[in-house]
């Protein structure tokens, strides 16, 4: 393998890995900000606990998703410094929001919040943590602008003495088209993580400790279960939406999703395949007819353009050479995106059905536990694998080729080692992490003495 | 002032607050183990940088967005020339964080003497790191036409930037120090205070010898004053410390430290990254730049948004100052009266219910 390789797995890597944090961040921290609230207005035990509760585990999630950040904001400079040259009069301005609006906000507010339970008035500890949630919003949208910029560069002009895009319309850039499909997406998506982890831990209790704190678990529970039910039509929905504006921007995506090689008018859209995807040779496969006219034009009939037509078009536009992505790739993750994250939206409807007016969840309802937070987990992960992987051969999708993006400097040696070394930091990390949350997860609902604010009370969250 | 030039002091005032704000979190995180002879003492350490760490750190973050995006030629060469310092850091913070994070999350002792270990190997590590990189920064690195740089790792170690690495590292443990005295009560306030007078020498020695060969290396007058009045902020802050007047010895290590880093900036303008194979290869604000266009829109973004971090930053420390300073401060409308205006005693009573 040489430096390329080695930056991109390393890139991958990295970036997945935030990405395991990023949804529960993003949407616990909305439901933690939801149940104070719910406190503040009824003033009930219940809610204060859960928000303790919960709180607790946001923390134990956010910790992760801040020093993995950290990676990601340096190693394009590290890995990727021709694509850091080439974007970054366009690029730095939306990471630059992100660091000034967003980071400040949430790691500022979190201290306060944390720290600031028994010194701040309820209403601006409760103001505290709503600030995070914006923060969160901010975040995800700056980045994402960012992300979108290279899916489909918009408000720029290309410098051919520098050799570098340059930023002529910052407006243009932050209302792309593909960031406003693609953050109401990735939203929705982490608050089907959110939901279904609120739910699934609840539900854990619940069967595995029949009979302690029924009451607050079940509300968490059917909290959960309503949040996946919401998020899962939100996500259908924006994706969709963004199937069609990725046929428009990114024709080879779409085409790679189906596997479709050959332009097809009206064109179905398998649930699975089996054979080969190259084309050459199909054994099985179950479709459903019109379906991907469908997803990619908004007509039953409408046209979808094969890999070949489109490897021709490209050539003819930027030269010879491949412009394929991964096929199979592109094709099982985009399934596995929604096949398993439906399946968690599935069990949602079941689980909210099954507890309906009282009914205790049966003993084997607890599989689905773990089930909840783990399917929208990957169904994440296979979104964006097949959203990156699906613009290869390009880094600045008609622009720049990932092979000229990397670093020409830096030695495989030294990717080597940071890719080792993260690899394998990042997985003693996941074990204390995951040790942690379900040690956290096991001992309950914190007692919470009746009303604080007469009693000299200790940092309820403090080191 | 062309806005080349604003951006330039941009980023230096941003690495001037790093340095000046998580210099002292990263020395008191040298220090846990050092200072705080017990549990109960370790945590009220920790206790004392809890509420700011992080925010501390987004400093860093933002230097390197800002840098990204006003001089994208400066992030790229730097970042990728520094790459196994930079590597080390990484890993230094990424542990440190979680540490900081998770050690009151478990009550057992094992538990948390490792999480120490790790704050303080955290703290440490990208002290001297940082020290280093900055150092070698000023005095140049190989840098080829192509504004790659194509030196080993040992063109990263000059003896000058061992020299930077630890003056940097030995000024954290003063301002650290200070900052423990200045927000811990009794004994351990004690021992801060007569710590940071001892480290706070050698760190002066250390700072004056470093500054001097830096104005030799690469300096004029204007940053032979900067460097000039760092020491003398040091020396008055020390001597705030020997009379007990904590928070203007504070006030005397954050502002040397800020002037130090200030002056090495000085001595660096215009260039951004020398390059010792062809001063016509070094990175400058002019050839590392983004666009005219860019930067305009980058200073409306921060002409609106940085006084409000500032501010709402600046609360925190206010509304976190009570714990924290000795002497009861007056006009408390945000504390429960219950509280006398006592600093946060060292063991804050067990509570079943904690989280
Ligand atoms: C859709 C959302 C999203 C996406 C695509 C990314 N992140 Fe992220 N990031 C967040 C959403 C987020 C967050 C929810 O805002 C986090 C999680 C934990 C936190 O504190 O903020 C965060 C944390 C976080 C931090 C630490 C902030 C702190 O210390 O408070 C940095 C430096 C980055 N991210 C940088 C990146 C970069 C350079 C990415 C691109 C490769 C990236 N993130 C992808
Ligand atoms: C929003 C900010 C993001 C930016 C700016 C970004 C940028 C990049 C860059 C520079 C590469 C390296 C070149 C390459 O190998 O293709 C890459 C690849 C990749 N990214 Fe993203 N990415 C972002 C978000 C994400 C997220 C959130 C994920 C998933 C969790 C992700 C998954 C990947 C994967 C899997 C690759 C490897 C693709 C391959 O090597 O074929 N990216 N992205
Ligand atoms: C009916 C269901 C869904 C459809 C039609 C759909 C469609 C899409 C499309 C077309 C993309 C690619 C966008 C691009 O390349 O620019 C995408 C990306 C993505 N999907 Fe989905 N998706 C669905 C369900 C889900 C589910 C259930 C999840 C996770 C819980 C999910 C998470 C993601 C993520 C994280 C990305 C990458 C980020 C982004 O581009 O937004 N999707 N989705």
């Amino acid at each position: 393998m040489d430096t390329l390789d080695l930056a991109r797995w390393q890139f991958a890597i990295t970036t997945v890995y935030h990405f395991f944090f990023v949804p529960v961040t993003i949407s616990l921290v909305a439901i933690t900000a939801g149940l104070q609230t719910a406190w503040y207005r009824t003033g009930k035990d219940k809610y204060l606990r859960l928000t303790k509760f919960y709180g607790k585990l946001f923390l134990i999630n956010i910790a992760m998703g801040v020093v993995t950040g950290l990676v990601q904001e340096f190693q394009f400079g590290m890995n990727w410094s021709d694509y850091s040259r080439f974007v970054g009069d366009v690029f730095g301005a939306p990471l630059a929001l992100e660091g000034l609006l967003a980071f400040f906000l949430e790691s500022t507010f979190i201290g306060l919040w944390i720290f600031g339970w028994d010194r701040l008035p309820k209403a601006i500890h409760l103001a505290s943590i709503w600030m995070v949630v914006l923060g969160t919003q901010l975040s995800a949208y700056f980045i994402l602008s960012a992300n979108s910029w290279m899916q489909n560069p918009v408000g720029f002009r290309y410098n051919a003495q520098r050799g570098r895009a340059e930023l002529t319309d910052i407006g243009a850039v932050l209302t792309n088209k593909v960031v406003l499909v693609t953050y109401p997406h990735t939203i929705f998506a982490a608050f089907l993580v959110g939901g279904g982890f609120v739910a699934g831990v609840a539900l854990w209790h619940l069967v595995r400790r029949p009979g302690i704190d029924t009451d607050a678990f079940r509300t968490a529970l059917r909290l959960g279960a309503v949040v996946v039910i919401v998020a899962g039509a939100g996500v259908a929905l924006s994706g969709d939406q963004q199937g069609k504006v990725m046929t428009q921007v990114q024709p080879m995506k779409m085409a790679a999703a189906e596997a479709l090689y050959e332009t097809e008018k009206p064109a179905s859209f398998s649930i699975f395949t089996i054979g080969t995807l190259d084309g050459s040779r199909e054994v099985f496969s179950v479709k459903v007819p019109y379906l991907l006219s469908f997803l990619a034009t908004g007509h039953f009939d409408g046209e979808v353009k094969g890999i070949n037509t489109l490897q021709q078009a490209y050539e003819q536009l930027y030269g010879p050479g491949s412009y394929k992505p991964n096929i199979p790739l592109a094709y099982w993750t985009f399934r596995l995106m929604i096949g398993v994250g439906m399946a968690s939206t599935a069990i949602a409807i079941w689980l909210l059905w099954a507890t309906r007016r009282g009914r205790a969840p049966t003993k084997w309802l607890v599989r689905t536990a773990v089930l909840l937070p783990l399917l929208p987990l990957f169904a994440n992960s296979f979104g964006w694998i097949f959203t990156e992987t699906g613009r290869q051969p390009w880094l600045v999708f008609g622009l720049l080729p990932t092979a000229s993006g990397v670093s020409p400097g830096t030695t495989g040696g030294e990717v080597l080692t940071s890719l080792i070394g993260f690899t394998v930091l990042y997985g003693a990390l996941a074990v204390v992490e995951v040790k942690l949350m379900l040690k956290s997860i096991g001992a309950g609902l914190p007692d919470e003495p009746a009303e604080s604010d007469d009693s000299d009370k200790p940092l309820s969250f403090a080191y | 002032m062309e806005l080349t030039t604003v951006w330039f002091v941009v980023i230096a005032g941003l690495w001037v607050g790093y340095f000046v704000l998580e210099g002292f979190d990263f020395g008191v995180g040298i220090l846990l183990r050092i200072l705080g002879r017990d549990e109960p003492e370790r945590r009220a350490v920790v206790t004392a940088i809890g509420p700011h760490w992080d925010g501390n750190e987004v400093w860093l973050i933002v230097a390197g967005g800002a840098t990204f995006a006003a001089f994208p030629e400066w992030y790229a060469t730097l970042f990728s020339g520094f790459y196994l310092p930079l590597f080390a850091i990484l890993v230094a913070l990424i542990l440190r964080g979680v540490a900081l994070e998770y050690r009151g999350k478990r009550e057992d002792l094992p538990w948390r003497s490792r999480m120490d270990t790790m704050i303080t190997i955290g703290s440490v590590v990208p002290a001297l790191l940082w020290g280093i990189t900055f150092a070698s920064l000023v005095r140049g690195v190989p840098i080829d036409a192509r504004h790659e740089f194509v030196g080993t790792l040992g063109s990263l170690f000059s003896p000058f930037a061992l020299l930077g690495g630890l003056t940097v590292a030995m000024l954290f443990v003063a301002h650290g120090a200070i900052f423990l005295a200045l927000k811990t009560t009794g004994e351990l306030r004690h021992r801060a205070n007569r710590f940071a007078s001892y480290c706070g020498l050698a760190a002066a020695a250390l700072a004056v010898g470093f500054l001097a060969w830096t104005q030799g290396l690469r300096g004029d007058t204007w940053s032979a004053v900067v460097a000039g009045l760092a020491a003398v902020a040091l020396l008055a802050g020390l001597v705030a410390n020997r009379v007990g007047r904590e928070g203007w010895a504070f006030v005397g290590t954050s502002v040397a430290i800020g002037l130090a880093v200030a002056s090495l900036f000085v001595a660096l303008f215009p260039v951004v990254m020398p390059s010792t194979l062809d001063p016509a290869w070094s990175l400058t604000t002019a050839n590392a730049s983004s666009t005219p266009y860019t930067l305009k829109v980058l200073t409306i973004i921060a002409a609106i948004f940085t006084p409000l971090v500032m501010l709402y930053q600046g609360w925190t420390y206010w509304v976190f100052r009570k714990r924290v300073t000795v002497e009861p401060v007056q006009a408390q409308s945000l504390t429960p009266p219950h509280h006398p205006g006592q600093a946060q005693s060292l063991t804050p009573p067990q509570h079943p219910g904690q989280v």
